[in-house]
This record gives structure tokens, C-alpha cells and sequence, in this order.
């Protein structure tokens, strides 16, 4: 009972930054240049028309009471138009995001997969090669621009050495059938179908973009587990198991690694806000049909519904996954779980 | 006196510096470094071989060779010369940007963390509001937004940073608000907002520029992506990301010079300002030296 009073306390703390965002959401709407009605109007708009679009819009209405239009609107899923697909902003986003979620969950994964191992060999062997590895990559990759790396990439893989496929989306569909939609992960999908080849394929084309992303989010994650090692190895817990004569690979990971996971769980959320950020810009190079490819063309072409979508959904995506990482300390972390 | 405590400020201070210089070489490259690229900018008017903004398609994507040092663009312009002069575009606007954040960050954070209350919950309530965004997004939400300029890049840039700014400043102002030289100063009929501003921001002051040097190369890694993808900067104004982004297209032809020196330029000038910014912290907070 205590746990789901601490659960639910936990989701309502949540709450504030929701409202938060779609009020952000609609102020940066609101702050367009110029008057939204004449734009929307098109641009063989008359002063009849215009006054027409306005009052289409509510625009004439006073500021709360379009907030409050704004607001029902979102509470029944509508988002709008998006000019330049013609179809509602929410269909496209919807569409879009398992491509930007598969691809940040497997830079995520790999991420954690390096970054976790080199933190904790790093603080077990302090002074020692790996240390000063783990202190060059850290550094290195917090320096290095993703779209950078990701250009780096393509061009040693793809073009010099050949071993990559195309950076162009997430299958070749001349060659591969594009798997029917279960989950919308390309990997989960091809599998349903039974078809291996494409799995193969969809797993090559996202070799390049997961590890450029992931990159990213590799150096916080192996600082803070080297940070988190040292601190939990030294102490007085960790003294008293090597006291008490128990083998090292005992105290290193059973009890000092344990320890040691709490910072790294919570330094997630900031993880998260660098690799949804940092998707834009991977997206981009590597033609991903994600929704931050969609974003970028909806901000080059004037697309504000879209662009408002897309901040407004990315927002919510975030705030879930905080909410994620904090229910996920709340579970390893018994003293967190009783204070409510 | 006074004269006498500045010098002894001075000396521990020129002391500090050198410490720092000999015990951590690194620190050092970096300041010359970056020093190195900053006067390359300032001077580079009259140092540059060619026009930045010249178009010779008789010379277009020429590998590098003496005549161009980082080879020529599509449009035959000299990379090289573009690579220098965007220097000034890039980190100016990083410093503007950091600039105002440390400006904004300091004041709402030192009124939050001394008034405490209303004010303190008001302000913190707007700065989580701004980090419930993937920071990123909400930067290029504000450029789409405000429209499509080089300030407004800076101010976007500066916006994703108040909360860092503000937070820090709340909590080491809250700290101090009931230190024994602050309770002596309201002794002597000083009022709130002279005790803050002459001071406890005063005091706050190093550890808050510390943070604004680790600051500055996640800035520029940032205005740097938002032009990438094709905000703000505009060509044919020379600038890093947009220099990395242009020459995106002939990764597939292989003239990887178009794409690789601007890039690399942006790794180095963020790689010294970490390292500057790190040194820094170093030589302000003495138990973070490891």
C-alpha cells in the first residue's frame, strides 16, 4: 500500500512540468514573427480572408481563452495541420517516432554496454591504463560534435572501406521487404515476419547512427560509474568485506557495484535530454525517418504546427522517461522507496 | 592596507596560475591553443590568403595543396581561409550566449536562494519548466520560433543554460545568506539588494565563472548544431557547423576535406575550453583535484 502511495506521489510530482510544457508550447507558438493569421492565410491573402483565417483560428479571442482552446485541442489529440504533409501533425509524429525510439534505445544500449565496463574497470584499477583510456575517451567525447562523429563515420565505413550500407534510412527497400508494423522497431518487426535478411539489413543500418549517438551519452555515463566505483570502493562497507576476507570479484561486484548503480540510473535523465537533443542532428545525417528529420524540414520550411508537435512531444517523451528513471531508483534504492 | 591585501591576492593568485601551468600541462597547451586560434581570428583579415566569401569555380573542391592549405568548397572557395575567420562567429557567439546566461543565472538565482519563498518558488518553477525539455528540441523550438537569426541562436543557447546558472547561484547564495560577514554587513545598515549585489554575489563570483568556462564548449557545440541543421547562421557566412554541414554532401564523392577541417577545428576549440574550464575548477575547489 505504502509503495503505491509512493507511486503515485511519485507520477503526480510529474504533473507541474506537463502543464509547464504546453504552456511553453503555446507562448512559442504565440511568438511567431509577424501575425500568425496572415500567415496561415497564405500568400494571395486579402484583409477579408485574413480576418477570416483569424477568426477561423480564434486568434481575434483573448490570450487565455485561446490557451484554453489550445489545451482542449491537445486533450483530444489534435495538433493540428502539417502544411507541408497536409496530413495531422500527430499521424506524422505518431508514424515516425519507433524510428527515433529504436535508434535512441540501441545508442542508449550501447552506450551503457561500453561505457559501463570501462567506468568500472577504470575505478578498480585506478593509475592503470584503462584509467587513462577511460579519462581520453571521457574527455574526447565530450568535445566531439555528434553530426561530426557521425560524418566521420559514414566516410571511414561507407565510402573508404565499404563495409557500412548506404546511410539512407533505416532498409534498402529494393532489396528488402519493409516488415509489416507490430511494434514499428524495423528489429522486432523483421523477426515476426520471419525474415532474417532484413533483420540483418535493418540491424547494418543502424550500426552507424546508434554507435554516433551513443558516443555521446558514453562519456557521462562512464564518468559517473567510475565516479560512483571509487566512491563505493572506498567505503567503509567495502573496507569491511575486504577485512572480513572476501574475494575481490565478491566486493567489486557483489556490493561495491550494487552501490555504485544509484548515480548511474540517475544521471540517465540527463543522458536522455543529451540523446533525444542529439537524435536531430544523427537523424539528419544519416536520412532516418525519425521524427527529428521531420522536425528539421518542418523548421526549414516554416511548418509551425509541426515544429510545436514535435517540442511539445519530445517534451512529454522526456518528462515519461524521468519519470522512468525515477521509479527505476525508487526500485533499486530501498531508502528512497520508504521515504515516499 | 588595502593595498597590501590585494597584492597578497595577486601573489596567490599569479601563484595559483602557475601551479596550475607546470603541475597540469594540459591546462596550459589548451590556454595556448585557444589563445592561439583567437589572435588567428582577430589578426586574420590581414593574414587570410583569400577572400572568405570569394567564388572561383575555375578552383572548386581542389584537395589541399599549397596554394590551399584545407583544399576549396564547391564554390572554390578557400576553406582555410573560412576555417580562421569563422573562429570569431563561432566563440563570439558561445561567450554571448554563456555571457547572458551567467548575467540572468546569477541575478534570478541569487534573489531565488536570498529571498527564499514566493520568489524562490516562483523562479525555480520556471527554471524546471525550461529542464522538462530535452534541451536541444527546446532551443530549436525557440529559433523556430523567434525566427531564424544568429541572435537568436545566442539567445536560445543562453536559455537552455539559466536553469544550470540559476540553481547553482541559488544554492551557494543560500548558503551565505546567514554567514557571519553577511550578518556584520546588515549590521552596518546595508540593505537586501546592496548585501547581495556588493556582497554575496561578489563571493559567489569564482565558482560561478568556473562554471561558465565549463560552459563555453557545450555553448559552441551547440550553436554549432543548431546551424547544421540549418538555423540561424546562413550561408555563405563562414561558420563551423555549416561549413561541417555543406560539405556533407560530398562525403559520397569523397572530397573529405570539405567536411573534416571545419569539424575539426570545433573539436579542438571545445577540447581547450574543457580543458580551461576543468584547469579552472581545479584552481578554485582544491578537493576536486584528483
Amino acid at each position: 500500500m505504502k509503495i503505491v502511495l509512493s507511486l503515485a506521489t511519485r507520477i503526480a510530482t510529474a504533473v507541474p512540468s506537463l502543464i509547464g510544457v504546453i504552456v511553453v508550447t503555446f507562448l512559442l507558438a504565440r511568438a511567431l514573427p509577424g501575425d500568425a493569421a496572415v500567415y496561415y492565410a497564405g500568400s494571395s491573402a486579402t484583409p477579408e480572408s485574413i480576418a477570416q483565417v483569424r477568426k477561423a483560428l480564434g486568434l481575434d479571442k483573448p490570450l487565455w481563452f485561446q490557451f484554453g482552446d489550445y489545451a482542449s485541442r491537445l486533450a483530444h489529440g489534435d495538433l493540428g495541420t502539417s502544411l507541408s504533409s497536409g496530413q495531422p501533425v500527430l499521424h506524422d509524429l505518431v508514424a515516425r517516432l519507433p524510428a527515433s525510439m529504436e535508434l535512441t534505445l540501441c545508442a542508449l544500449l550501447f552506450a551503457m554496454a561500453i561505457g559501463l565496463p570501462l567506468g568500472i574497470a577504470a575505478a578498480t584499477r585506478p593509475g592503470k591504463a584503462i584509467d587513462h583510456i577511460c579519462r581520453v575517451i571521457v574527455s574526447v567525447g565530450a568535445a566531439f560534435p555528434t553530426f561530426f562523429v557521425a560524418l566521420g563515420l559514414v566516410y571511414v565505413f561507407y565510402f573508404r572501406l565499404g563495409i557500412a550500407p548506404e546511410p539512407l534510412g533505416r532498409l534498402n527497400d529494393t532489396y528488402f521487404t519493409v516488415p509489416p508494423t507490430v511494434t514499428g522497431f524495423y528489429l522486432i518487426d523483421t523477426i515476426l515476419a520471419g525474415d532474417l535478411a532484413a533483420f540483418d539489413a535493418s540491424l547494418a543500418q543502424l550500426v552507424l547512427p546508434s554507435i554516433s549517438l551513443g558516443l555521446f551519452a558514453l562519456a557521462p555515463i562512464a564518468r559517473i560509474a567510475r565516479a560512483s566505483m571509487l566512491a563505493s570502493l572506498s567505503s567503509d562497507f567495502c573496507r569491511t568485506a575486504r577485512a572480513m576476507g572476501l574475494s575481490r570479484t565478491r566486493i567489486v561486484y557483489g556490493y561495491a557495484l550494487r552501490n555504485a548503480m544509484l548515480p548511474v540510473v540517475n544521471i540517465l535523465g540527463m543522458v536522455f535530454s543529451f540523446l533525444l537533443g542529439a537524435n536531430v542532428l544523427v537523424e539528419q545525417v544519416f536520412a532516418w525517418p525519425g521524427i527529428g528529420a521531420y522536425a528539421v524540414n518542418a523548421v526549414i520550411t516554416s511548418d509551425y504546427a509541426a515544429v510545436q508537435g514535435f517540442v511539445l512531444m519530445m517534451a512529454i517523451l522526456y518528462i515519461l522517461l524521468n519519470l522512468a528513471v525515477d521509479l527505476a531508483v525508487a526500485a533499486i534504492d530501498p531508502r528512497v522507496r520508504y521515504d515516499g | 592596507m588595502a593595498d597590501l591585501t590585494t597584492n597578497l591576492h595577486a601573489q596567490s593568485f599569479w601563484r595559483d596560475a602557475r601551479h596550475l601551468a607546470t603541475e597540469n600541462k594540459l591546462t596550459l597547451m589548451a590556454a595556448v591553443i585557444l589563445l592561439l586560434f583567437i589572435v588567428l581570428s582577430l589578426l586574420a583579415p590581414w593574414l587570410i590568403p583569400y577572400d572568405p566569401l570569394a567564388v572561383d569555380s575555375t578552383a572548386a573542391l581542389k584537395p589541399p595543396s599549397f596554394a590551399h592549405l584545407f583544399g576549396t568548397d564547391a564554390l572554390g572557395r578557400d576553406i582555410f581561409s573560412r576555417v580562421i575567420i569563422a573562429t570569431r562567429l563561432d566563440i563570439g557567439m558561445a561567450i554571448g550566449a554563456v555571457f547572458l546566461s551567467f548575467v540572468v543565472g546569477t541575478a534570478t538565482g541569487a534573489i531565488a536562494g536570498y529571498f527564499g519563498g514566493w520568489t524562490d518558488a516562483i523562479i525555480g518553477r520556471f527554471m524546471d519548466t525550461i529542464m522538462a525539455f530535452p534541451l536541444f528540441v527546446l532551443a530549436m523550438g525557440i529559433v523556430a520560433a523567434l525566427g531564424n537569426s544568429v541572435e537568436n541562436i545566442v539567445l536560445a543557447t543562453a536559455i537552455i543554460n539559466l536553469p544550470f546558472y540559476s540553481r547553482f547561484a541559488r544554492s551557494e547564495v543560500n548558503i551565505r545568506r546567514d554567514m557571519t560577514f553577511v550578518e556584520a554587513a546588515r549590521m552596518g545598515g546595508n540593505r537586501s539588494f546592496r548585501l547581495l549585489a556588493f556582497h554575496i554575489v561578489p563571493n559567489i563570483l569564482p565558482t560561478m565563472m568556473v562554471q561558465g568556462s565549463l560552459n563555453l564548449g557545450w555553448a559552441i557545440l551547440n550553436a554549432a548544431g543548431l546551424s547544421f541543421i540549418g538555423l540561424g547562421v546562413r550561408p555563405p557566412t563562414p561558420e563551423w557547423g555549416i561549413m561541417v554541414s555543406e560539405g556533407a554532401s560530398y562525403i559520397f564523392s569523397g572530397e573529405w576535406w570539405t567536411f573534416v577541417f571545419p569539424g575539426a577545428a570545433l573539436v579542438i576549440t571545445v577540447f581547450c575550453f574543457n580543458l580551461i574550464g576543468d584547469g579552472l575548477r581545479d584552481m578554485i575547489d582544491p578537493r576536486s583535484r584528483r
